[in-house]
């Protein structure tokens, strides 16, 4: 039965391939936790400093920082673009850059310059072949994203913005909101929205060492890094979010493709069996 | 005895946090020493070691590579860098990303052409999808 063992390796191949579905699968899972755990663990570094950016900023409103001020004319914008570094992740990433995508073309339309930054393997190989202009890159941020990574990228991103070479910056991110759901998120990171959870009233001020601006810089510069850092963490718990989900998917489908090769197998081999006995018999009474 | 609040965080994680009755630090004009009823202030830090003494006398240490320390009567907040920064260190990095993206985009390799084919497909997809836009605006 020339039939049967082809069905047979067949089956054993699903079965390897289930078996590593299944197994990154678990890797996911376990994975997802150390994410949030560390988005967790980031988030009193940012609360602090809203804090001391609200209010250094009221305490100095004759000075207006050029990163909380928006500007008129918008000629040219910039986007830190943070995806994966590894595909099997589902729809994650090109998710993310269809929405992208779509901002951008919409951007380039009203005649406004576009220029990236790519945080993560997936977005330079997409970005680095249509006709946009990519300023940096990083990549192999690893489990346990450290900021020292993110530094270079930003600083291109925020010197240009500094300069006046682009009037805004846009940061782009997978959010988490839960296993199931993974949102692609564009938001504004320069110049800064307002954020309304400070309260307005106050009558004091800090004594500043050295001088305001230059307090008020650094921890701007940092926030910035902050947010950037909170996003990769983000989409580092979605990665792993959206691989489990694919790689049950995939494992699923092949349970499934196993059970019905295991059918048409049993058929086969029935078919074989009756066939060898009508033989048998058919000699017989020959004979 | 009068306490004071004190958190010592980084972007990456809370390192410190709880009541003591005096910080230690080294900003930028030099060592500052804060006791509870401090002025208001702010100033940036020098890569060295935060000092907390405990209710009770005991004391710890973190070090820090620089930051920005921020005090107010009751509280005192250090928000720690996490790594050491410096002009030229950091205009390195810029430089590293810089170079990297031209790496990428000088380099053609197998992996590349995949993810152009899929890049394609986004952006047609994409098309699409302001096509389809556009032609529900003309219906209205």
């Amino acid at each position: 039965m020339p039939g049967a063992r082809e069905i047979r390796s067949k089956i054993r191949s699903v079965q390897n391939t289930r078996k590593v579905t299944r197994a990154l699968e678990m890797v996911s899972a376990s994975k997802i936790r150390r994410a949030q755990d560390l988005m967790k663990a980031s988030r009193p570094y940012a609360r602090m400093m809203r804090q001391v950016i609200g209010h250094i900023a009221r305490a100095n409103s004759e000075y207006r920082h050029p990163f909380l001020s928006e500007r008129e004319a918008v000629r040219r914008v910039g986007y830190v673009v943070i995806s994966t570094d590894r595909g099997l992740c589902g729809g994650l990433n090109s998710n993310l850059f269809r929405k992208l995508l779509a901002e951008i073309r919409e951007w380039q339309r009203r005649d406004v310059g576009v220029e990236l930054v790519a945080i993560g393997q997936k977005a330079a190989s997409f970005f680095r072949r249509l006709k946009i202009e990519m300023v940096g890159s990083v990549s192999h941020l690893g489990e346990k994203p450290q900021i020292a990574k993110l530094i270079g990228v930003l600083k291109v991103m925020l010197d240009a913005f500094a300069e006046g070479r682009i009037d805004r910056v846009f940061l782009a991110y997978n959010d988490f909101v839960n296993t199931m759901t993974q949102r692609p998120t564009v938001t504004q990171l320069l110049p800064l929205p307002p954020s309304e959870d400070i309260q307005t009233t106050h009558d004091w001020d800090y004594i500043y060492e050295p001088d305001p601006q230059t307090v008020l810089d650094q921890v701007l510069t940092r926030y910035i890094e902050s947010l950037v850092y909170q996003g990769v963490l983000e989409n580092l718990a979605s990665e792993h979010a959206a691989r489990m989900v694919a790689m049950k998917a995939a494992s699923d489908n092949a349970t499934k493709l196993i059970g019905e090769l295991q059918l048409v197998y049993n058929k086969a081999r029935q078919a074989a069996i009756t066939r060898e006995i009508a033989e048998i018999v058919g000699g017989a009474s020959a004979v | 005895m009068a306490r004071l609040r004190c958190d010592i965080v980084s972007a990456e994680e809370e390192i410190f946090h709880g009541e003591v009755e005096f910080v230690v630090a080294t900003g930028e004009m030099g060592e500052l020493g804060i006791a509870p009823r401090h002025a208001p202030l702010i100033t940036r830090l020098k890569p060295g070691q935060v000092r907390v003494i405990l209710p009770g006398g005991e004391e710890q240490s973190f070090y820090v590579s620089g930051g920005i320390l921020e005090v107010q009567p009751q509280v005192v907040t250090v928000l720690a860098d996490t790594a050491i920064r410096a002009k030229d260190l950091d205009e390195a990095a810029a430089l590293e990303a810089k170079r990297e993206a031209e790496r990428i985009l000088a380099n053609r390799t197998d992996a590349m052409e995949i993810a152009e084919a899929q890049a394609k497909l986004a952006e047609a997809v994409a098309q699409l999808q302001a096509l389809e836009r556009l032609r529900r605006n003309l219906k209205r």
